[in-house]
């Protein structure tokens, strides 16, 4: 079965069962995203995969293909909507890219620099989040957290740990610490779990080995974000 | 005499404000004081911006430090994130490899060749080179290209090239990651070295002229350059173990303003034993001093013209022949004369060139390994001779590997007490009793320019900062004002 749908107006081929971003990946057309992972099942959190079918917005990380869609992705209206939304992903977080030690490898900023977003545009949030130093071997950096869960889900369908969690709700929305204390040292996190290594942006960090690698000579420094997703599968 | 500092009568007293002080590095201003008959009552030197970094680094972790931080500065980043390193390297008890060291003080003195020639030749020789109160239209960079085409190119390739060393060493221009704590991240590559090679004779001898061109200005006219601004100071540097010039890492020395000395090899740990810090409300900017001499007499000079007189020699030969010359130049005294900062900066330029040129020809920048380790402690300090001066990094870490505790004394505010000396030297001897003119008021900027000050250590604003003097009488009333855009 499958089939062919329309993306930006050429024909690309998808098998049954196949998303609109699976289908368009395997067929070398990138779609920028944050939540999604190819490991993970899709979450539709960031909406930055948002492509229009029919005249209606949609998440193509969760839409199943289907013969004959006709779908919108890399249009100016699509890449302003992405744009505003890595814009309010800014100025929510304290994001200081030029001394962040996960510049270059940090999908939010590649996206930004993919999108041409050259400005925050809106009012920076400032928000007050202490980092959490206490395990010996990873850092918590939540000043730079975008609420992509996919730390969450790592935790908690591949190590079996349930480590982190999203609390509150909107404006307050915040990742937490599963732990009596919220503290990180008081989990049975390890720096070996999947979850570890999963962050898109800065926030799980392993200790001491930040600026091992030159900026300038980082994954995203070498290729834009979506030469790295469609050379490398990342 | 009167210091100048404080006016008794202030508020019976004209005002005249330089705000912004102009070609120099970042924002400050000057005001003066003057009673009826125009004589000078108080001229301070203001530091206007406000920073905060030793209180938003703590609680960030130690690694960032050394990247953070060199964001206080646009010019001498360098210098910010080798001083981190420096003591994040104690805090690891870190020992520094052979290479790891050498790239660094590759990287160091491409700063210092990149720093001091943009000061001289971009930001002072105007001065020099057409006079104090020469046309105001020309007195700029531009202006010295199109009557001295020579001079400014070789300024700006100089520049170029210390650029160079820094963007090889630590991978880019301004605001590079090469350093990190325990050593380096990167080795210099084959191509950048055999780049670097080709143009470095080249460096060495315009840095020689360089120098030509600074002994030329005193000689050809010595009641200005031995005169202006003169005034008897301590000195403060890092030292070798073996009394050489050493900008990279040493041990603090000490003189008094007969050139004695006074303490020697005081270890960069103990910095805290010696200096004091003093506030002063009229200023952002902190006042350091000598602890055993007290806040009034233990003020001190750092930057070129107090390394060059406070070292026992400088260990590249070209300079060290340079050195005796200026040495000699005092006649057994040390040499005070303010606009002496430009000869004893050019010796030092070209002590980078000679120091460059040797450490390119050594195969440790090219491989070896770049990490050293050691047991880790919770404090550390990294003192480093940054182009201005000495610049003193301070910090204490937890054992979560977060800063606690973070103290910065950078080379301008050393300086602090120094230039408003200067200042008020300049003021009490040019412009006391004088109707206040645009150059008369730029020998106050020239003065001040001397010591390259970097004032917030903040971007570099050539040539966009618009000056706006006002005299306004007691009551307010604007009676004169000039406008430079």
């Amino acid at each position: 079965m499958g089939g062919t749908f329309l993306f930006d107006g050429q024909p690309v081929p998808f098998e049954d069962g196949q998303t609109i971003l699976q289908a368009a990946r395997a067929a070398g057309r990138y779609i920028p995203h944050l939540c999604w992972h190819p490991d993970f099942p899709p979450h539709g959190s960031c909406k930055l995969c948002i492509v229009k079918v029919g005249g209606r917005h949609v998440s193509s990380c969760a839409l199943p293909a289907r013969d004959g869609m006709e779908v919108e992705s890399n249009t100016p209206e699509i890449n302003g909507e992405r744009r505003a939304l890595l814009q309010m992903l800014f100025v929510e977080g304290n994001h200081f890219c030029p001394s962040c030690e996960k510049s270059g490898n940090c999908q939010l900023q590649a996206l930004a620099y993919e999108l041409d977003m050259s400005s925050a545009r809106f009012a920076h949030f400032f928000p007050d989040r202490p980092v959490d130093a206490s395990h010996p071997d990873v850092l918590l950096d939540f000043n730079r957290c975008i609420f992509c869960e996919l730390c969450v889900r790592a935790s908690r369908d591949v190590d079996g740990k349930g480590v982190f969690a999203l609390t509150d709700r909107g404006i307050h929305k915040h990742l937490v610490v599963n732990a009596e204390s919220g503290r990180l040292a008081d989990t049975d996190f390890a720096v070996t779990d999947r979850a570890a290594d999963i962050c898109p942006v800065g926030v799980i960090l392993r200790k001491r080995v930040g600026f091992a690698v030159p900026i300038g000579e980082r994954k995203y420094d070498r290729a834009s974000i979506s030469t790295v997703a469609m050379e490398k599968g990342e | 005499m009167d210091s100048l500092e404080t006016a008794a009568d202030r508020e019976r007293l004209r005002r005249v404000v330089i705000d912004p002080v102009s070609r120099v590095e970042g924002h400050g201003k000057v005001t003066l004081l003057l009673d009826e008959e125009d004589h000078v009552r108080e001229a301070r030197l203001h530091i206007v911006e406000f920073r905060g970094f030793e209180v938003f680094i703590q609680g960030r972790p130690y690694w960032e430090v050394p990247v953070m931080v060199q964001r206080l500065c646009g010019i001498c980043p360098v210098s910010h994130h080798l001083a981190a390193s420096k003591a994040m390297d104690c805090v690891l008890g870190a020992r520094i490899t052979r290479s790891a060291e050498k790239l660094r003080r590759l990287m160091h003195y491409g700063q210092i060749l990149q720093s001091h020639a943009l000061h001289f030749f971009h930001l002072s020789s105007p001065d020099l080179l057409f006079g104090f109160d020469s046309e105001v239209g020309k007195r700029n960079i531009v202006g010295v290209a199109a009557a001295h085409p020579e001079v400014a190119r070789q300024g700006v390739l100089l520049r170029k090239f210390g650029q160079e060393v820094i963007r090889a060493t630590a991978g880019k221009r301004i605001h590079g990651t090469g350093s990190v704590p325990g050593g380096m991240n990167r080795h210099l590559a084959v191509e950048d070295r055999d780049a670097l090679r080709a143009d470095i004779d080249r460096m060495v001898e315009w840095s020689r002229t360089a120098v030509a061109l600074v002994k030329q200005l005193h000689q050809a006219d010595p009641a200005l350059y031995d005169e202006f601004g003169r005034f008897p100071a301590k000195l403060m540097s890092l030292v070798r173990a073996d009394g050489g010039m050493d900008l990279y890492h040493g041990a603090l020395r000490f003189r008094d303003a007969d050139g004695k000395i006074l303490l020697d090899q005081v270890p960069d740990q103990a910095y805290r034993s010696v200096i004091r810090e003093q506030v002063k409300p009229w200023s952002y900017m902190k006042f350091p001093y000598l602890e055993q001499l007290g806040p009034e007499e233990g003020w001190y000079q750092v930057g070129p013209l107090a390394r060059v007189q406070n070292c026992d020699f400088i260990p590249t030969p070209l300079a060290e022949s340079e050195r005796l010359e200026f040495i000699d130049y005092g006649k057994g005294e040390p040499v005070r004369a303010t606009l002496a900062y430009h000869w004893a900066r050019m010796i030092e330029m070209l002590h980078a060139a000679e120091v460059i040129r040797d450490l390119l020809g050594d195969g440790d920048l090219l491989e070896g390994p770049l990490m050293g380790d050691g047991v880790r402690g919770n404090e550390g300090v990294g003192i480093i001779e940054a182009p201005r001066g000495t610049l003193i990094h301070h910090y204490q870490v937890g054992d979560d590997d977060l800063v606690t505790m973070c103290n910065l004394i950078v080379s301008t505010t050393h300086n602090n007490q120094a230039m408003n000396t200067a200042v008020r030297e300049v003021a009490r001897r040019y412009l006391d009793g004088r109707k206040l003119t645009e150059g008369l008021l730029n020998h106050i900027e020239v003065a001040i320019r001397a010591y390259d000050p970097c004032l917030s250590c903040a971007t570099h604003a050539l040539g966009k900062m618009p000056l706006v003097l006002e005299l306004a009488a007691a009551n307010g009333e604007v009676l004169d004002r000039v406008v430079r855009d």
